[in-house]
């Protein structure tokens, strides 16, 4: 694989596509998920092929279940590996969270604790992933509503060793430590203090909702509005760490049209561009 | 014995169980209502999946009664993998036997109906067959066979599934009918639209036989069975536009 550029990227939406083809937006990047590009062919492959031949990809895996306990689906990765060789993207990605048990398939990326025995059995995963897939792939940091008591390793030391052992990269999703961080009460610039940075291949960004508890806020990863202001803010401090990154807006839910997401991932150019003066300089 | 891994706990709790142990918060109070946050990720996703796999039913039951329902196929049939285009086999029967919707009768074959779209929509991309090939190929009538796209099906119905299914899309509007056998085929054509006709029983013959890899000549002769005067060019005609014929069971690069 090859990099994706360090510029602004969007989550591809079918809805979207005759937009795109007919403005072709200057972007750096379109990501997909990966499952709805699993069947045989149709309509989505032939939109893929169209965008694939104008833009950088981004392939992003919901549904491996690399935080599990169980054996990850064989002819999963088969069917990861038919669309990498098929589309050569430039990332492939998935998230430190589980989403199947037993024969069920959940649909929801769920947390797990963090400890030795669930470091190895991740590890195992990344390694059969990165060894089926003949790539180096990125792991994402979840939003996280509960914890666990069993828990006893901080979720930034367990990513950090994570990198170490298997060598993956890591998927920074700035929303998910804000919503993390508000949920838990920790804070998110001493998350990303603790963060690998130089592992960082990807930045992920979204807009989240909030529910009013007796307690405080509860924010919700809901990929369904406008990413926060103090989510820019913590992204062009993570910039100004890192160097450019591609950058994606992530917008799932409520899909505006076209020009209101292109306008959202906009906003990433300028604190892109200011770090890569600095990094040129 | 060795200790259950702690999702086996967590998935109990999101279909139905209680809060799994160890599974807390930073007011551990809120345990409750911050794992609820992912019972309902798990319902209202898979609801919403099944909802866009089968839009007509959710349109026909209203959407309160289909998101009271969905729970209930979701708890007996979870999807088996991360691929939920391919979720909901299992649908049509379950809406047959519910007892409560023993009153709609036709649901289950617009159920069908609907499976059916699907999957021609994701159906494989092959080469269709030349008007050449065709021309070929109807000059040995009694050997030659031609070969239906994948995303070609039939649906057979007690009922009137395909009027249904028709005045139950967008923009139209429900009215009487008379509840009557109908059959359609659902087919992709060239442009990748998903159609749905509907088949006299001579065509429906016709199209089930050469389904079935019957000779054009037997084919031709099974609807003439239906209707003495039935002529399969129309109708030949019409697949061949849609390329609903392909050249030979081969992927496209």
């Amino acid at each position: 694989m090859t990099r994706l550029p360090d510029a602004p990227g969007i989550g591809f939406k079918p809805e979207h596509f005759e937009a795109i083809r007919a403005t072709r937006p200057d972007l750096g990047f379109f990501e997909i998920h990966a499952e709805n590009y699993m069947g045989a062919g149709g309509v989505p492959h032939a939109q893929l092929t169209a965008l694939r031949a104008d833009y950088a990809l981004s392939l992003h895996g919901v549904g491996l279940s690399i935080g599990g306990p169980g054996r990850l689906d064989s002819d999963h990765l088969t069917r990861l590996r038919a669309l990498i060789d098929r589309y050569h993207p430039e990332s492939f990605s998935e998230h430190l969270a589980w989403a199947s048990h037993g024969e069920a398939y959940l649909n929801d990326l769920l947390p797990l604790p963090y400890t030795p025995q669930t470091l190895r059995i991740v590890c195992d995963h990344i390694d059969e992933v990165q060894e089926r897939l003949g790539c180096t792939m990125l792991l994402e940091n979840p939003a996280t509503y509960v914890l666990f008591e069993q828990s006893t390793l901080p979720e930034t030391d367990f990513l950090a060793e994570v990198v170490k052992r298997t060598g993956c990269g890591l998927l920074l999703d700035v929303n998910n430590v804000f919503v993390s961080a508000s949920n838990h009460r920790f804070d998110p610039r001493a998350y990303l203090e603790a963060f690998p940075m130089q592992a960082v291949g990807e930045i992920h960004l979204a807009g989240h909702a909030t529910e009013d508890l007796p307690s405080g806020p509860l924010l919700i990863d809901a990929h369904c509005c406008p990413v926060a202001e103090p989510v820019w803010t913590l992204y062009a401090e993570v910039i100004a760490r890192t160097g450019p990154r591609p950058s994606l807006i992530e917008w799932d839910n409520d899909v505006p049209a076209l020009p209101v997401l292109l306008a959202e991932a906009a906003r990433a150019g300028p604190v892109l561009a200011r770090a890569g003066a600095l990094t040129d300089a | 014995m060795p200790e259950a891994p702690f999702s086996t706990a967590f998935a109990a709790g999101l279909l139905g169980g209680a809060v799994p142990p160890g599974v807390t918060a930073r007011d551990p109070a809120e345990a409750e209502r911050r794992f609820a946050v992912y019972r309902n990720n798990v319902a209202h996703g898979l609801t919403r999946a099944l909802a866009s796999r089968f839009p007509v039913i959710e349109r026909l039951l209203g959407a309160a009664f289909f998101t009271a329902l969905a729970p209930l196929f979701i708890a007996a049939h979870p999807p088996a993998s991360p691929r939920l285009f391919e979720w909901g086999a299992a649908f049509p029967d379950f809406l047959r036997t519910f007892p409560p919707l023993a009153g709609l009768p036709y649901l289950a074959d617009v159920a069908r109906l609907e499976m059916a779209r699907g999957a021609a929509y994701h159906a494989a991309d092959l080469r269709p067959l030349s008007p050449a090939a065709l021309a070929a190929l109807a000059s040995t009538p009694d050997t030659a066979r031609l070969v239906l796209h994948p995303s070609v099906q039939i649906i057979a119905s007690d009922h009137a599934v395909g009027t249904i299914w028709a005045m139950n899309q967008p923009g139209a509007a429900p009215h009487d009918i008379t509840d009557r056998p109908e059959t359609v085929a659902v087919l992709r054509d060239r442009a990748l639209n998903v159609q749905v006709w509907p088949l006299t029983s001579p065509e429906t013959a016709f199209v089930a036989a050469l389904r079935d890899a019957l000779p054009l000549l037997t084919a031709a002769q099974a609807a003439t069975r239906h209707d003495p005067r039935f002529d399969p060019a129309p109708l030949i005609g019409r697949l061949m536009q849609a390329g609903a014929f392909i050249a030979e069971p081969e992927e496209m690069p």
